[in-house]
């Protein structure tokens, strides 16, 4: 038989317990209420509250309140871009630091058709665990991307996906928070503005004899691209050419002079999708 | 004479982290930097201190005399949890710049286990209340001890380039924890 008095008793005890410190946290709140700037829940309010801790600060409270105490800067937030500085700022009263919006891209374009597979990997699917392996990497190219889809995990806002093994990114959906980059082990995604259409695809630093064995879509660093940019926006360092997004008019001769076809327009955001459509 | 004894047992011999393994996940977690160490462990003397406090009271005033000894873990993670909270409000009110220096570490440890330990350690050791004081301050200074000493080598770690890949990280650290724990084994003996 069991006693309702010896599951009462103790119910009681301990729901009066709970009560009190109730009552006592409810009484501290009014009693111990301290003001806060008003602005740091309206610029929190307008945050888009992912949390993804792209600005530096930890989470969207941490970023409000630097910004209203810690004098950060309006323009922190990748996810809300320079929409959201612009209503940060007019919170806070100050004149608009607007960034320049990035864009995550992958540097490779080395899927399975066009580059060569080395072994085949049958571990854990996350490419972070792929690298730590002998050799590093399944790819018969070390600095490729391996297709696992660890940023595809990483990726807040939806904006990876794998197709035909490589990490495919949704201009439209990326917000440029580089979370992404900072997890890729082969370093095969970066940032880059979201204005710079033409990219070089591959991440290789190999010799250009040592990167046709393996692939016939890497940059085998002729410099041929350096030669023809009109804007000398062009270095080859290490065997892989590079662009300076800073000089570079998007005029893609580059990538029509390209051997290797290991440079690409990249499809941006629905306002310039006309380009890239002239241009291939 | 017996206090100096509960302290320095409580500090080196049953160190919370290496003989004990409590509150192991901030000891990991927060080890990285040892000035983010340094907030942790003044966060944990302060938290411990006072719940042990306020569960002695608890037990011996409210749960002996109600003969409900047996649910003592399910009220000290209240009474922790409750008073974290009220500290955190008085704190912001009173002294805004402790409760910055605390910061986030001040909610984080609320359910740390090291806490919840201590204050079930000073019930079973059947301490008075100033025993279970100086246990509280000589764990969470054992606490502060060890993640500062882990800090300072985690950070030297870090810059060495001479760590096998797979070790980087964790599993050095916790091979780090491992070795420490061992070092502190020295001092078993020392108190009966």
């Amino acid at each position: 038989m069991i006693s309702f008095g010896g599951v009462a008793y103790p119910t009681a005890v301990m729901g009066a317990l709970g009560l009190t410190f109730g009552a006592l946290l409810a009484f501290a709140s009014i009693k111990f209420f301290v003001k806060t700037d008003e602005r740091i829940s309206l610029i929190r309010d307008i945050l888009p509250g992912a949390n993804c801790g792209g600005c530096g600060y930890p989470g969207c409270d941490g970023y409000a309140d630097g910004i209203v105490n810690g004098g950060a800067k309006t323009s922190l937030c990748a996810a809300g871009g320079p929409t959201l500085a612009q209503r940060v700022a007019e919170i806070m009263g100050v004149a608009s630091d607007v960034s320049v919006p990035m864009r995550a891209v992958l540097k490779c374009k080395g899927s399975p058709s066009f580059s060569a597979r080395n072994a085949v990997y049958e571990g854990i699917k996350d490419c972070r665990s792929a690298a730590v392996l002998p050799g590093g990497t399944p790819n018969a190219c070390p600095y490729g991307c391996m297709g696992f889809g660890t940023c595809v995990e990483v990726c807040l806002f939806g904006a990876l996906s794998i197709v035909d093994g490589l990490a495919s990114i949704d201009p439209e959906k990326c917000v440029g928070c580089g979370a992404c980059v900072a997890v890729c082990p082969k370093s095969a995604l970066s940032l880059t503005p979201q204005g710079s259409r033409i990219q070089v695809v591959c991440n290789s630093n190999w010799k250009g004899p040592d990167v046709k064995k393996v692939c016939s879509v890497g940059c085998i660093g002729c410099s041929l691209c350096a030669r023809v940019c009109p804007e000398k926006a062009i270095t080859v360092e290490n065997n892989l050419a590079a662009i300076d997004a800073t000089k570079c008019t998007n005029c893609g001769t580059c990538m029509t002079k390209c051997p290797a076809k290991s440079i690409n327009a990249i499809l941006s955001r629905a306002a310039e999708i006309s380009y890239s459509a002239e241009a291939v | 004479m017996n206090l100096l004894w509960i302290f320095l047992g409580a500090m080196l011999v049953n160190n919370i982290i290496f003989a004990r393994f409590l509150g192991c996940c901030p000891f990991l977690g927060v080890s990285t930097k040892t000035e983010t160490a340094k907030g942790m462990g003044m966060a944990v003397i302060f938290v411990l201190v006072l719940a042990a406090v306020m569960t002695w009271l608890a037990y011996h005033l409210v749960l002996v005399p109600l003969r409900l000894e047996y649910l003592y873990t399910l009220s000290f993670i209240l009474i922790i949890a409750a008073l974290v909270q009220f500290v955190e409000l008085v704190l912001k009110k009173i002294n805004p710049i402790l409760y910055k220096s605390l910061g986030i570490f001040l909610p984080l440890i609320t359910t740390n286990c090291a806490v919840l330990g201590v204050a079930v350690i000073n019930m079973n050791e059947n301490y008075t209340l100033i025993e279970s004081i100086v246990n509280a301050l000589g764990s969470s200074i054992g606490f502060l001890l060890a993640i500062l000493l882990m800090s300072g080598i985690r950070e030297r770690i870090d810059r060495n380039t001479n760590i096998p890949q797979c070790l980087h990280g964790l599993p050095i650290a916790l091979v780090t924890a491992g070795l420490m724990s061992i070092a502190f084994m020295g001092f078993s003996g020392i108190i009966k």
